[in-house]
């Protein structure tokens, strides 16, 4: 086998035989995140414009639960740590650490899903359900898509602690695990535009 | 240089790569602990009056805390700038489109 044909079967044969000379995984990760700046970013304007549109059911001021979503918020944010270091321990080739990081990232990851489901369960005893006014609508829009997210990225978190596990990823798997590290990172980042613009800023 | 001691010797390299890309894990908690605090400034913001501050606070605090995630935790600042490219782009496009929108439907007008 040829140097070139053994440094491929290495890696996957991306990232170094690409016309860039960079993983055309991770050019599509970007891209495909550079997208869902304009899906959430629809959402969050939808929801700005229609926040004030209550012609029944609670207002935003009366269902928003701060010291909650602030508690929810915070373990987002730190599960954006666990997975920075899990890709840390990818790259180290650390195999231990990098399935108890993600473990721990899905675990975080859950709590946080599990409080939204207890907030919306919440809201809707008080009287906000999903077509009493525009407000409630594009909220659960909202905010439900990116609780959609956050569950798509535990599947794919614990995922990839079962395929570690097996040892069947091809090629490089510290990439696999930054790429879907990424994908984390950025329902953070979203999640801290909602905290503000939702919750932090009255209606 | 054989073949297999070559390709061992390149994919050290892309690690060492891979080091230079991030920070040390000591570095990554300091983020951490720095985003921590200002989420802790933010959420402050509920409970004391910041007067004529309030707004923009909560806005700059929003803004560092998304760039310093994208930028440190998502390794944006070390990286390749054609990524800076990909994101950057939908993050403009998309802003600029719903600034306009809202402008459109008057929400600053408020």
């Amino acid at each position: 086998m040829s140097d070139v044909a053994v440094h491929e079967a290495d890696h996957g044969t991306q990232g170094h035989t690409t016309t860039t000379g960079l993983s055309n995984n991770k050019v599509g990760m970007w891209l495909f995140l550079g997208s869902e700046c304009l899906l959430f970013g629809g959402l969050i304007s939808t929801y700005m414009l229609y926040r004030g549109r209550v012609s029944a059911g609670p207002r935003p001021g009366n269902v928003f639960d701060i010291p909650f979503t602030s508690v929810s918020s915070f373990i987002l944010l730190m599960s954006s740590l666990t997975m920075v270091l899990a890709v840390s321990a990818a790259q180290n080739r650390d195999d231990r650490g990098t399935t108890l990081w993600l473990s721990v990232t899905a675990l975080l990851g859950a709590t946080f899903v599990g409080g939204q489901v207890y907030e919306f369960t919440a809201m809707y005893n008080e009287g906000l359900g999903f077509t009493t006014s525009l407000f409630g609508s594009s909220f659960y829009t909202l905010t439900g898509f990116h609780g959609v997210h956050v569950t798509v990225g535990i599947i794919m978190l614990m995922s990839l602690v079962g395929i570690i596990k097996r040892s069947t990823i091809p090629g490089d798997k510290a990439e696999v695990v930054e790429l879907i590290g990424l994908y984390w990172h950025f329902v953070d980042v979203i999640w801290i535009v909602i905290f503000t613009l939702v919750y932090l800023i009255p209606a | 240089m054989t073949a297999a001691t070559e390709t061992h010797t390149e994919h050290d390299h892309s690690h060492d790569d891979h080091a230079q890309h991030g920070m040390s894990n000591a570095g990554y908690i300091r983020i951490a602990i720095i985003l921590a605090a200002m989420t802790a400034l933010e959420v402050s913001t509920y409970y004391v009056d910041f007067g004529a501050l309030f707004l923009p606070v909560l806005l700059v605090l929003m803004v560092v805390k998304f760039f310093v995630v994208v930028s440190y935790f998502m390794h944006l600042k070390f990286d390749n700038k054609l990524f800076s490219f990909c994101f950057y782009a939908g993050l403009f496009l998309a802003v600029m489109v719903y600034v306009i929108a809202l402008a459109t439907f008057k929400f600053f007008a408020a």
